[in-house]
Protein backbone atom coordinates (compact mmCIF):
# COMPACT_ATOMS: atom_id res chain seq x y z
CA UNK A 1 0.00 0.00 0.00
CA UNK A 2 2.65 2.54 0.73
CA UNK A 3 3.93 1.79 -2.39
CA UNK A 4 1.31 2.51 -4.46
CA UNK A 5 0.50 5.86 -3.22
CA UNK A 6 3.89 7.47 -4.50
CA UNK A 7 2.84 5.45 -7.95
CA UNK A 8 -0.63 7.12 -8.54
CA UNK A 9 0.47 10.22 -7.73
CA UNK A 10 3.41 9.93 -10.40
CA UNK A 11 0.43 9.24 -12.37
CA UNK A 12 -1.66 11.83 -11.24
CA UNK A 13 1.00 14.15 -11.48
CA UNK A 14 1.89 13.13 -15.20
CA UNK A 15 -1.68 13.28 -16.33
CA UNK A 16 -1.23 17.07 -15.01
CA UNK A 17 1.41 17.86 -16.88
CA UNK A 18 0.50 16.61 -19.92
CA UNK A 19 -2.50 18.24 -19.87
CA UNK A 20 -0.72 21.70 -19.29
CA UNK A 21 1.71 20.95 -22.39
CA UNK A 22 -1.51 20.55 -24.11
CA UNK A 23 -2.96 23.50 -23.12
CA UNK A 24 0.26 25.78 -23.20
CA UNK A 25 0.79 24.17 -27.16
CA UNK A 26 -2.92 24.99 -28.13
CA UNK A 27 -2.41 28.59 -26.69
CA UNK A 28 0.77 29.16 -28.32
CA UNK A 29 -0.92 28.62 -31.39
CA UNK A 30 -3.51 30.93 -31.07
CA UNK A 31 -2.39 33.99 -29.83
CA UNK A 32 0.58 35.43 -27.33
CA UNK A 33 -0.89 34.78 -23.56
CA UNK A 34 -1.12 37.78 -21.43
CA UNK A 35 2.13 36.77 -20.09
CA UNK A 36 3.81 36.79 -23.28
CA UNK A 37 2.25 39.89 -24.03
CA UNK A 38 3.67 41.23 -20.71
CA UNK A 39 6.87 40.41 -21.02
CA UNK A 40 7.43 41.80 -24.84
CA UNK A 41 6.59 44.51 -23.04
CA UNK A 42 8.80 44.65 -20.41
CA UNK A 43 12.02 43.64 -22.31
CA UNK A 44 12.48 46.69 -24.31
CA UNK A 45 12.33 49.03 -21.54
CA UNK A 46 14.79 46.66 -19.52
CA UNK A 47 17.61 46.55 -22.18
CA UNK A 48 16.90 50.72 -22.70
CA UNK A 49 18.13 51.28 -19.27
CA UNK A 50 20.91 49.07 -19.35
CA UNK A 51 22.40 50.73 -23.04
CA UNK A 52 22.14 54.29 -21.13
CA UNK A 53 25.33 53.54 -19.83
CA UNK A 54 26.81 52.18 -23.07
CA UNK A 55 29.55 54.61 -25.34
CA UNK A 56 27.84 57.32 -26.92
CA UNK A 57 30.05 57.98 -30.35
CA UNK A 58 28.65 59.89 -33.55
CA UNK A 59 31.54 58.09 -35.51
CA UNK A 60 29.35 54.97 -35.39
CA UNK A 61 31.69 52.73 -37.68
CA UNK A 62 29.43 49.70 -38.04
CA UNK A 63 29.35 48.25 -41.56
CA UNK A 64 26.32 46.59 -42.56
CA UNK A 65 28.55 43.82 -43.22
CA UNK A 66 26.91 40.80 -41.75
CA UNK A 67 30.17 38.50 -43.24
CA UNK A 68 32.22 40.42 -40.58
CA UNK A 69 29.82 40.07 -38.21
CA UNK A 70 30.30 36.48 -38.37
CA UNK A 71 33.63 36.60 -37.54
CA UNK A 72 32.81 38.45 -34.85
CA UNK A 73 31.25 36.21 -32.50
CA UNK A 74 30.76 37.24 -28.66
CA UNK A 75 32.58 34.41 -26.78
CA UNK A 76 31.07 31.06 -26.16
CA UNK A 77 28.85 31.80 -28.87
CA UNK A 78 28.32 29.01 -31.51
CA UNK A 79 30.60 28.82 -34.58
CA UNK A 80 28.73 29.34 -38.14
CA UNK A 81 27.72 25.69 -39.29
CA UNK A 82 27.78 24.18 -36.05
CA UNK A 83 24.44 24.15 -35.79
CA UNK A 84 21.88 21.77 -37.51
CA UNK A 85 18.45 21.96 -39.29
CA UNK A 86 16.73 21.22 -35.99
CA UNK A 87 18.01 24.53 -34.04
CA UNK A 88 16.05 26.75 -37.19
CA UNK A 89 14.89 29.21 -35.76
CA UNK A 90 11.29 31.07 -37.65
CA UNK A 91 10.33 34.25 -36.63
CA UNK A 92 6.69 34.67 -35.22
CA UNK A 93 3.87 34.80 -37.67
CA UNK A 94 3.16 38.82 -39.00
CA UNK A 95 -0.65 38.50 -37.42
CA UNK A 96 1.18 37.65 -34.60
CA UNK A 97 1.97 41.40 -33.44
CA UNK A 98 0.21 41.94 -30.06
CA UNK A 99 -2.47 44.38 -30.24
CA UNK A 100 -1.27 46.81 -27.29
CA UNK A 101 1.15 49.41 -26.92
CA UNK A 102 4.35 47.65 -27.57
CA UNK A 103 2.52 46.25 -30.55
CA UNK A 104 1.83 49.41 -32.18
CA UNK A 105 5.76 50.34 -31.54
CA UNK A 106 6.50 46.79 -33.51
CA UNK A 107 4.12 47.54 -36.27
CA UNK A 108 6.31 51.49 -36.38
CA UNK A 109 9.14 49.42 -36.70
CA UNK A 110 8.00 47.12 -39.55
CA UNK A 111 6.73 50.50 -41.13
CA UNK A 112 9.85 51.74 -41.22
CA UNK A 113 11.77 49.03 -41.91
CA UNK A 114 9.17 48.62 -45.33
CA UNK A 115 9.36 52.17 -46.29
CA UNK A 116 12.55 53.73 -44.68
CA UNK A 117 11.58 56.61 -47.10
CA UNK A 118 8.42 57.55 -46.12
CA UNK A 119 8.73 56.58 -42.04
CA UNK A 120 11.94 58.01 -41.60
CA UNK A 121 12.50 60.19 -43.95
CA UNK A 122 14.78 62.86 -41.73
CA UNK A 123 17.59 60.22 -41.59
CA UNK A 124 17.62 58.81 -44.89
CA UNK A 125 20.21 60.24 -47.65
CA UNK A 126 19.54 57.93 -50.55
CA UNK A 127 16.49 55.80 -52.10
CA UNK A 128 17.00 53.03 -50.10
CA UNK A 129 14.86 50.81 -47.75
CA UNK A 130 16.20 48.85 -44.76
CA UNK A 131 14.15 46.03 -46.59
CA UNK A 132 15.74 46.16 -49.57
CA UNK A 133 19.05 43.64 -48.34
CA UNK A 134 16.79 42.41 -45.64
CA UNK A 135 14.12 40.87 -47.61
CA UNK A 136 11.05 39.79 -46.35
CA UNK A 137 10.67 42.51 -44.11
CA UNK A 138 13.62 41.00 -42.33
CA UNK A 139 12.55 38.14 -41.78
CA UNK A 140 14.47 35.88 -44.57
CA UNK A 141 17.32 33.73 -43.68
CA UNK A 142 20.78 34.10 -45.22
CA UNK A 143 19.28 37.97 -45.71
CA UNK A 144 20.52 39.58 -42.63
CA UNK A 145 17.29 38.74 -40.74
CA UNK A 146 16.50 41.02 -37.69
CA UNK A 147 15.47 37.89 -35.63
CA UNK A 148 19.05 36.35 -35.65
CA UNK A 149 20.79 39.54 -35.16
CA UNK A 150 18.66 40.88 -32.20
CA UNK A 151 20.22 38.41 -29.62
CA UNK A 152 23.97 38.73 -30.76
CA UNK A 153 24.62 42.62 -29.08
CA UNK A 154 26.08 43.96 -27.34
CA UNK A 155 29.14 42.57 -29.24
CA UNK A 156 32.65 43.71 -30.01
CA UNK A 157 33.43 45.11 -33.78
CA UNK A 158 36.75 45.09 -35.45
CA UNK A 159 35.03 48.01 -37.75
CA UNK A 160 34.74 50.51 -34.52
CA UNK A 161 36.92 49.02 -31.94
CA UNK A 162 34.28 49.07 -29.53
CA UNK A 163 31.49 47.12 -27.92
CA UNK A 164 28.47 48.08 -29.85
CA UNK A 165 25.07 47.68 -28.63
CA UNK A 166 21.88 47.33 -31.11
CA UNK A 167 21.38 50.59 -31.24
CA UNK A 168 24.60 51.74 -32.03
CA UNK A 169 24.49 49.16 -34.78
CA UNK A 170 21.35 50.16 -36.11
CA UNK A 171 22.76 53.37 -36.14
CA UNK A 172 25.14 52.45 -38.25
CA UNK A 173 22.66 51.17 -40.85
CA UNK A 174 21.70 54.78 -41.02
CA UNK A 175 25.06 56.24 -41.61
CA UNK A 176 26.32 53.94 -43.64
CA UNK A 177 23.40 51.86 -45.78
CA UNK A 178 20.84 54.78 -46.13
CA UNK A 179 23.82 57.21 -46.02
CA UNK A 180 22.02 59.57 -44.13
CA UNK A 181 22.04 60.79 -40.57
CA UNK A 182 21.42 58.26 -37.53
CA UNK A 183 18.29 58.94 -35.44
CA UNK A 184 20.06 59.80 -32.20
CA UNK A 185 19.51 57.61 -29.28
CA UNK A 186 16.15 57.43 -27.46
CA UNK A 187 14.18 58.90 -31.07
CA UNK A 188 11.43 56.79 -31.32
CA UNK A 189 12.72 55.68 -34.83
CA UNK A 190 15.69 53.74 -32.99
CA UNK A 191 13.08 52.40 -30.48
CA UNK A 192 10.44 51.00 -33.07
CA UNK A 193 13.36 49.29 -35.16
CA UNK A 194 14.77 47.76 -32.01
CA UNK A 195 10.89 46.74 -31.01
CA UNK A 196 10.75 45.12 -34.72
CA UNK A 197 13.83 43.14 -34.30
CA UNK A 198 13.25 42.25 -30.96
CA UNK A 199 9.70 41.14 -31.54
CA UNK A 200 10.86 38.78 -34.52
CA UNK A 201 13.95 37.38 -32.36
CA UNK A 202 10.43 35.93 -29.50
CA UNK A 203 11.70 32.79 -28.63
CA UNK A 204 15.14 33.11 -29.75
CA UNK A 205 18.27 32.33 -28.26
CA UNK A 206 20.17 34.69 -26.96
CA UNK A 207 23.76 34.95 -28.12
CA UNK A 208 23.58 32.12 -30.42
CA UNK A 209 24.86 32.09 -33.93
CA UNK A 210 21.69 31.09 -35.55
CA UNK A 211 21.66 29.11 -38.79
CA UNK A 212 20.69 31.99 -41.68
CA UNK A 213 22.41 35.11 -39.63
CA UNK A 214 23.83 37.57 -41.80
CA UNK A 215 24.54 36.45 -45.86
CA UNK A 216 26.10 33.27 -46.69
CA UNK A 217 29.90 33.29 -47.00
CA UNK A 218 31.05 32.04 -50.33
CA UNK A 219 34.30 30.14 -50.95
CA UNK A 220 36.81 31.90 -52.86
CA UNK A 221 36.08 31.96 -56.46
CA UNK A 222 37.56 29.71 -58.41
CA UNK A 223 38.80 32.80 -61.07
CA UNK A 224 39.73 36.42 -59.38
CA UNK A 225 36.42 37.89 -59.44
CA UNK A 226 35.73 39.81 -62.70
CA UNK A 227 34.66 43.22 -63.61
CA UNK A 228 34.03 42.52 -67.12
CA UNK A 229 32.39 38.68 -66.67
CA UNK A 230 30.28 40.59 -63.92
CA UNK A 231 29.36 43.93 -66.45
CA UNK A 232 27.97 40.64 -68.81
CA UNK A 233 26.47 39.44 -65.71
CA UNK A 234 24.42 42.18 -64.68
CA UNK A 235 23.28 42.86 -67.98
CA UNK A 236 21.74 39.37 -68.30
CA UNK A 237 20.58 39.07 -64.90
CA UNK A 238 19.67 42.23 -62.86
CA UNK A 239 19.33 45.30 -65.21
CA UNK A 240 15.80 44.03 -65.97
CA UNK A 241 15.10 45.58 -62.91
CA UNK A 242 17.95 47.31 -61.93
CA UNK A 243 18.27 49.25 -65.00
CA UNK A 244 21.27 49.18 -67.38
CA UNK A 245 22.71 52.14 -65.55
CA UNK A 246 21.74 50.36 -62.30
CA UNK A 247 19.71 53.45 -61.19
CA UNK A 248 17.05 51.07 -60.17
CA UNK A 249 13.00 51.88 -61.10
CA UNK A 250 9.93 53.54 -59.39
CA UNK A 251 6.42 52.24 -59.94
CA UNK A 252 4.20 54.40 -61.64
CA UNK A 253 2.76 56.08 -58.57
CA UNK A 254 6.44 57.17 -57.87
CA UNK A 255 7.37 54.86 -55.10
CA UNK A 256 10.36 52.95 -55.18
CA UNK A 257 10.08 49.16 -56.52
CA UNK A 258 14.10 48.40 -57.82
CA UNK A 259 17.15 50.50 -55.87
CA UNK A 260 19.53 51.75 -56.72
CA UNK A 261 22.94 49.86 -56.77
CA UNK A 262 25.39 52.74 -57.44
CA UNK A 263 25.70 56.15 -58.00
CA UNK A 264 24.48 59.22 -55.51
CA UNK A 265 21.37 57.35 -54.31
CA UNK A 266 22.85 54.45 -53.23
CA UNK A 267 24.93 53.20 -49.96
CA UNK A 268 27.77 54.64 -49.68
CA UNK A 269 31.58 53.70 -49.71
CA UNK A 270 31.59 52.86 -45.79
CA UNK A 271 28.54 50.27 -46.17
CA UNK A 272 29.23 46.79 -45.45
CA UNK A 273 27.16 46.06 -48.71
CA UNK A 274 30.24 48.00 -50.68
CA UNK A 275 32.68 45.06 -49.88
CA UNK A 276 32.71 42.29 -52.82
CA UNK A 277 32.77 39.71 -50.39
CA UNK A 278 29.31 40.55 -48.55
CA UNK A 279 27.10 41.68 -51.75
CA UNK A 280 28.30 38.26 -53.45
CA UNK A 281 26.97 36.78 -50.39
CA UNK A 282 24.01 38.36 -50.59
CA UNK A 283 23.18 38.29 -54.25
CA UNK A 284 24.17 34.09 -54.16
CA UNK A 285 21.74 33.81 -51.84
CA UNK A 286 19.12 35.81 -52.92
CA UNK A 287 19.52 37.45 -56.48
CA UNK A 288 17.58 37.34 -58.78
CA UNK A 289 14.68 38.21 -56.57
CA UNK A 290 13.02 34.66 -56.23
CA UNK A 291 15.10 33.17 -58.98
CA UNK A 292 18.43 32.66 -57.14
CA UNK A 293 20.30 31.31 -59.63
CA UNK A 294 24.01 32.56 -60.34
CA UNK A 295 27.09 30.50 -59.83
CA UNK A 296 29.65 31.76 -56.98
CA UNK A 297 31.15 32.83 -60.05
CA UNK A 298 28.79 34.66 -61.33
CA UNK A 299 27.80 35.82 -57.39
CA UNK A 300 31.50 37.33 -57.08
CA UNK A 301 32.17 38.55 -60.62
CA UNK A 302 28.61 40.79 -60.65
CA UNK A 303 29.33 42.16 -56.96
CA UNK A 304 32.61 43.00 -58.00
CA UNK A 305 31.24 44.78 -60.98
CA UNK A 306 28.48 46.62 -59.01
CA UNK A 307 31.19 47.62 -56.14
CA UNK A 308 33.45 49.35 -58.41
CA UNK A 309 31.30 52.11 -59.47
CA UNK A 310 31.12 55.07 -57.90
CA UNK A 311 28.98 55.95 -54.53
CA UNK A 312 28.35 58.45 -52.40
CA UNK A 313 31.92 59.30 -49.77
CA UNK A 314 32.99 57.02 -46.93
CA UNK A 315 31.56 59.15 -43.82
CA UNK A 316 34.98 58.32 -42.29
CA UNK A 317 36.94 60.24 -45.08
CA UNK A 318 39.88 61.91 -44.04
CA UNK A 319 40.11 64.27 -46.72
CA UNK A 320 42.27 61.77 -48.72
CA UNK A 321 41.06 58.67 -50.27
CA UNK A 322 44.50 56.63 -50.33
CA UNK A 323 44.50 57.85 -46.57
CA UNK A 324 41.01 56.59 -45.80
CA UNK A 325 41.81 53.52 -48.29
CA UNK A 326 44.25 52.59 -45.69
CA UNK A 327 42.82 53.65 -42.37
CA UNK A 328 39.24 51.72 -42.92
CA UNK A 329 38.96 49.45 -46.37
CA UNK A 330 40.15 45.94 -46.19
CA UNK A 331 40.83 43.27 -49.27
CA UNK A 332 37.41 43.40 -50.28
CA UNK A 333 36.67 46.99 -51.09
CA UNK A 334 37.38 48.54 -54.50
CA UNK A 335 37.69 51.81 -52.78
CA UNK A 336 40.86 54.01 -53.59
CA UNK A 337 41.43 50.94 -56.12
CA UNK A 338 42.13 52.29 -60.09
CA UNK A 339 39.26 51.07 -62.25
CA UNK A 340 39.00 52.19 -65.87
CA UNK A 341 41.20 54.88 -65.07
CA UNK A 342 39.50 56.16 -62.56
CA UNK A 343 40.45 56.29 -58.87
CA UNK A 344 36.89 54.53 -56.96
CA UNK A 345 36.06 57.35 -54.69
CA UNK A 346 38.15 60.45 -56.01
CA UNK A 347 34.92 61.59 -57.84
CA UNK A 348 32.52 60.24 -54.85
CA UNK A 349 29.28 62.39 -53.90
CA UNK A 350 29.46 63.64 -50.36
CA UNK A 351 27.81 61.10 -48.02
CA UNK A 352 24.50 62.11 -46.28
CA UNK A 353 24.16 65.35 -47.99
CA UNK A 354 22.50 63.93 -51.55
CA UNK A 355 19.83 65.90 -52.37
CA UNK A 356 16.59 64.03 -53.34
CA UNK A 357 16.01 63.96 -57.21
CA UNK A 358 13.24 65.46 -58.65
CA UNK A 359 11.55 66.50 -55.49
CA UNK A 360 8.56 68.78 -55.71
CA UNK B 1 -9.39 65.96 -116.50
CA UNK B 2 -11.58 63.12 -117.06
CA UNK B 3 -8.55 60.99 -116.87
CA UNK B 4 -7.66 62.79 -113.78
CA UNK B 5 -11.12 61.92 -112.33
CA UNK B 6 -10.43 58.45 -113.42
CA UNK B 7 -7.04 57.78 -111.51
CA UNK B 8 -8.43 59.81 -108.47
CA UNK B 9 -11.35 57.48 -108.06
CA UNK B 10 -8.54 54.70 -108.44
CA UNK B 11 -6.62 55.73 -106.28
CA UNK B 12 -9.16 55.60 -103.69
CA UNK B 13 -10.49 52.34 -104.52
CA UNK B 14 -7.27 51.48 -104.37
CA UNK B 15 -6.83 52.93 -100.90
CA UNK B 16 -10.50 51.85 -99.83
CA UNK B 17 -9.52 47.89 -100.80
CA UNK B 18 -5.95 47.98 -99.18
CA UNK B 19 -6.68 49.54 -95.73
CA UNK B 20 -2.98 48.15 -94.73
CA UNK B 21 -1.12 50.34 -97.24
CA UNK B 22 -1.72 53.42 -94.69
CA UNK B 23 -3.81 52.25 -91.77
CA UNK B 24 -2.60 53.81 -88.50
CA UNK B 25 -2.36 52.20 -85.12
CA UNK B 26 -5.32 54.27 -84.69
CA UNK B 27 -7.15 53.04 -87.21
CA UNK B 28 -6.61 49.19 -86.44
CA UNK B 29 -7.61 49.63 -83.14
CA UNK B 30 -11.01 50.83 -83.89
CA UNK B 31 -11.73 49.85 -87.12
CA UNK B 32 -9.62 46.31 -87.78
CA UNK B 33 -7.89 45.75 -90.78
CA UNK B 34 -9.19 43.07 -93.36
CA UNK B 35 -11.03 40.60 -92.84
CA UNK B 36 -8.17 39.14 -90.47
CA UNK B 37 -7.88 41.34 -88.25
CA UNK B 38 -11.32 43.03 -85.91
CA UNK B 39 -11.12 45.99 -84.25
CA UNK B 40 -8.91 45.78 -81.22
CA UNK B 41 -11.32 48.09 -79.45
CA UNK B 42 -14.22 45.03 -79.91
CA UNK B 43 -12.77 43.42 -76.86
CA UNK B 44 -10.41 46.00 -75.28
CA UNK B 45 -12.15 48.90 -75.46
CA UNK B 46 -12.62 51.76 -76.97
CA UNK B 47 -9.56 53.33 -74.93
CA UNK B 48 -7.69 50.27 -74.05
CA UNK B 49 -9.60 49.77 -71.02
CA UNK B 50 -10.50 46.03 -71.20
CA UNK B 51 -13.63 44.16 -70.25
CA UNK B 52 -13.79 43.27 -66.48
CA UNK B 53 -17.19 40.91 -67.49
CA UNK B 54 -15.44 38.71 -70.60
CA UNK B 55 -12.30 38.87 -68.85
CA UNK B 56 -10.44 40.86 -71.36
CA UNK B 57 -7.58 42.66 -70.57
CA UNK B 58 -6.89 46.35 -69.82
CA UNK B 59 -3.87 47.22 -72.80
CA UNK B 60 -4.09 51.32 -71.64
CA UNK B 61 -0.70 52.36 -70.13
CA UNK B 62 1.27 48.92 -70.20
CA UNK B 63 5.04 49.28 -71.21
CA UNK B 64 5.24 48.99 -75.29
CA UNK B 65 8.26 46.18 -75.01
CA UNK B 66 5.67 43.91 -72.65
CA UNK B 67 3.01 44.45 -75.31
CA UNK B 68 4.91 43.77 -78.15
CA UNK B 69 6.56 40.75 -77.16
CA UNK B 70 3.13 39.39 -76.60
CA UNK B 71 1.72 40.03 -79.59
CA UNK B 72 5.13 38.48 -81.20
CA UNK B 73 4.54 35.66 -78.84
CA UNK B 74 0.94 35.56 -80.09
CA UNK B 75 1.84 35.76 -83.85
CA UNK B 76 4.39 32.67 -83.41
CA UNK B 77 1.88 30.67 -81.01
CA UNK B 78 4.43 30.45 -77.88
CA UNK B 79 1.61 32.33 -76.20
CA UNK B 80 -1.59 30.16 -77.01
CA UNK B 81 -4.29 31.66 -77.71
CA UNK B 82 -6.91 30.96 -80.91
CA UNK B 83 -8.56 34.93 -80.44
CA UNK B 84 -5.24 36.25 -80.27
CA UNK B 85 -3.21 34.19 -82.67
CA UNK B 86 -4.74 34.95 -86.00
CA UNK B 87 -4.69 38.63 -85.51
CA UNK B 88 -1.12 39.29 -84.31
CA UNK B 89 -0.04 36.69 -87.47
CA UNK B 90 -2.08 38.59 -89.56
CA UNK B 91 -0.29 42.26 -88.60
CA UNK B 92 3.44 42.69 -89.93
CA UNK B 93 6.32 42.73 -87.60
CA UNK B 94 6.23 46.69 -87.88
CA UNK B 95 2.29 46.88 -86.77
CA UNK B 96 2.51 44.78 -84.18
CA UNK B 97 5.30 47.24 -82.53
CA UNK B 98 2.94 50.44 -83.53
CA UNK B 99 0.18 48.80 -82.12
CA UNK B 100 2.03 47.79 -78.87
CA UNK B 101 3.28 51.91 -78.76
CA UNK B 102 0.10 52.63 -79.38
CA UNK B 103 -2.00 51.28 -76.33
CA UNK B 104 1.36 52.12 -74.53
CA UNK B 105 0.39 55.66 -74.65
CA UNK B 106 -3.09 55.47 -73.44
CA UNK B 107 -4.26 56.68 -70.17
CA UNK B 108 -4.60 54.04 -67.43
CA UNK B 109 -7.21 56.31 -66.13
CA UNK B 110 -9.66 55.90 -68.56
CA UNK B 111 -9.59 52.11 -67.22
CA UNK B 112 -12.19 51.45 -64.61
CA UNK B 113 -14.02 48.68 -66.48
CA UNK B 114 -12.30 46.20 -64.01
CA UNK B 115 -12.28 48.31 -60.82
CA UNK B 116 -14.70 47.02 -58.47
CA UNK B 117 -15.62 44.02 -59.93
CA UNK B 118 -14.28 41.89 -56.44
CA UNK B 119 -14.64 44.18 -53.58
CA UNK B 120 -14.07 41.46 -50.69
CA UNK B 121 -11.27 39.59 -52.20
CA UNK B 122 -9.91 37.22 -49.82
CA UNK B 123 -7.31 38.07 -47.08
CA UNK B 124 -4.65 34.83 -48.63
CA UNK B 125 -5.01 36.54 -52.03
CA UNK B 126 -3.58 40.24 -50.19
CA UNK B 127 -0.88 37.48 -48.11
CA UNK B 128 0.62 36.84 -51.46
CA UNK B 129 0.18 40.13 -53.18
CA UNK B 130 1.88 41.98 -50.88
CA UNK B 131 4.13 39.73 -48.78
CA UNK B 132 4.71 37.13 -50.84
CA UNK B 133 5.64 33.30 -49.40
CA UNK B 134 9.36 33.18 -49.16
CA UNK B 135 9.43 29.79 -47.87
CA UNK B 136 8.60 28.42 -51.24
CA UNK B 137 10.98 31.11 -52.83
CA UNK B 138 8.33 33.25 -53.95
CA UNK B 139 8.40 37.19 -53.45
CA UNK B 140 5.82 39.65 -53.26
CA UNK B 141 3.72 40.48 -56.59
CA UNK B 142 4.01 43.76 -55.40
CA UNK B 143 7.78 43.42 -55.26
CA UNK B 144 8.25 43.65 -59.05
CA UNK B 145 4.27 44.83 -60.27
CA UNK B 146 4.41 48.15 -57.90
CA UNK B 147 2.63 48.89 -54.68
CA UNK B 148 -1.32 47.04 -55.57
CA UNK B 149 0.04 46.12 -58.97
CA UNK B 150 0.22 49.77 -60.15
CA UNK B 151 3.03 48.38 -62.58
CA UNK B 152 6.87 48.94 -62.85
CA UNK B 153 8.51 50.66 -65.88
CA UNK B 154 8.31 48.87 -69.30
CA UNK B 155 8.74 45.10 -68.45
CA UNK B 156 6.51 44.73 -65.19
CA UNK B 157 2.70 45.29 -66.56
CA UNK B 158 0.00 47.09 -64.20
CA UNK B 159 -2.29 44.07 -62.87
CA UNK B 160 -3.90 46.61 -60.74
CA UNK B 161 -7.81 46.60 -62.01
CA UNK B 162 -7.25 43.65 -64.71
CA UNK B 163 -9.99 41.09 -65.12
CA UNK B 164 -9.84 37.98 -62.13
CA UNK B 165 -10.49 35.83 -64.92
CA UNK B 166 -7.64 37.01 -67.13
CA UNK B 167 -5.35 36.86 -64.42
CA UNK B 168 -6.43 33.73 -63.36
CA UNK B 169 -6.09 32.58 -66.62
CA UNK B 170 -2.73 33.71 -67.51
CA UNK B 171 -1.08 32.02 -63.97
CA UNK B 172 -3.23 29.00 -65.25
CA UNK B 173 -0.91 29.39 -68.73
CA UNK B 174 2.36 29.81 -67.37
CA UNK B 175 1.98 26.53 -65.26
CA UNK B 176 1.06 24.84 -68.32
CA UNK B 177 3.61 25.89 -70.47
CA UNK B 178 0.94 27.89 -72.53
CA UNK B 179 2.67 31.67 -71.92
CA UNK B 180 6.37 32.23 -72.28
CA UNK B 181 7.84 32.84 -68.85
CA UNK B 182 8.45 36.29 -69.83
CA UNK B 183 12.05 38.18 -69.15
CA UNK B 184 14.87 35.53 -67.14
CA UNK B 185 11.32 32.90 -67.13
CA UNK B 186 10.53 34.61 -63.71
CA UNK B 187 6.62 34.62 -64.33
CA UNK B 188 6.67 30.69 -65.35
CA UNK B 189 9.25 29.99 -62.21
CA UNK B 190 7.01 32.15 -59.94
CA UNK B 191 3.63 30.48 -61.22
CA UNK B 192 5.08 27.03 -60.59
CA UNK B 193 5.54 27.64 -57.10
CA UNK B 194 2.24 28.54 -56.25
CA UNK B 195 -0.08 26.25 -55.05
CA UNK B 196 -3.36 25.69 -56.73
CA UNK B 197 -5.29 27.13 -53.93
CA UNK B 198 -3.66 30.64 -54.43
CA UNK B 199 -4.67 31.41 -57.84
CA UNK B 200 -7.85 32.57 -57.22
CA UNK B 201 -7.16 34.75 -54.03
CA UNK B 202 -4.47 36.90 -55.71
CA UNK B 203 -6.03 37.31 -58.91
CA UNK B 204 -9.35 38.84 -56.85
CA UNK B 205 -7.00 40.92 -54.96
CA UNK B 206 -5.12 42.58 -57.82
CA UNK B 207 -8.75 42.93 -59.91
CA UNK B 208 -10.11 45.04 -56.55
CA UNK B 209 -7.32 47.34 -56.76
CA UNK B 210 -7.83 50.63 -58.67
CA UNK B 211 -5.67 50.61 -62.13
CA UNK B 212 -4.92 54.50 -62.24
CA UNK B 213 -2.63 55.30 -59.33
CA UNK B 214 -2.36 57.94 -57.25
CA UNK B 215 0.99 59.75 -57.96
CA UNK B 216 2.07 60.00 -54.20
CA UNK B 217 5.52 61.16 -55.14
CA UNK B 218 6.44 63.74 -58.09
CA UNK B 219 9.83 61.78 -59.00
CA UNK B 220 9.67 61.24 -62.74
Amino acid sequence: MSNRIPLLTVAVSFAMLAAVIFWVGTRDQSAPTPAQAKTANAAPAARGDTTESATKSEDVAVSGNAASERSEPLPGAAQPGAASAADDFAPPARSEIPDDEFGAMVRKGRDIFTDTQQHADQFVGNDLQCANCHLDEGRRPDSAPLWAAWAMYPAYRGKNKHVNDFAERIQGCFRYSMNGTPPPRGDEVLVALESYAYWLASGAPVAKNLPGRGYPELEAPEQPPSFTRGKQVFADHCALCHGSDGQGQRAADGSLAFPPLWGPRSYNWGAGMHRVNTAAGFIKANMPLGAATLSDQQAWDVARFIDSQERPQDPRFTGSVSETAEQYHGEHSMYGQTVNGVVLGQDAPPSGTAAKVNQP
Amino acid sequence: MAIRKCTLSALVWLLSVSPWVQASPSDIANQGLGENIAPCSSCHGAHGEGNAAAGFPRLAGLGAPYLEAQLDAFASGARENAVMQPIASALSTDQRSAMATYYSQLSAEGAQASKGQSDNPPDTGAELAEHGRWANDIPACVQCHGPAGVGVGEHFPALAGQPAAYLEGQLRAWRNGKRPGGPMGLMASIAAKLDESDIKPVAQYFAAQSPAPAKGLDHE
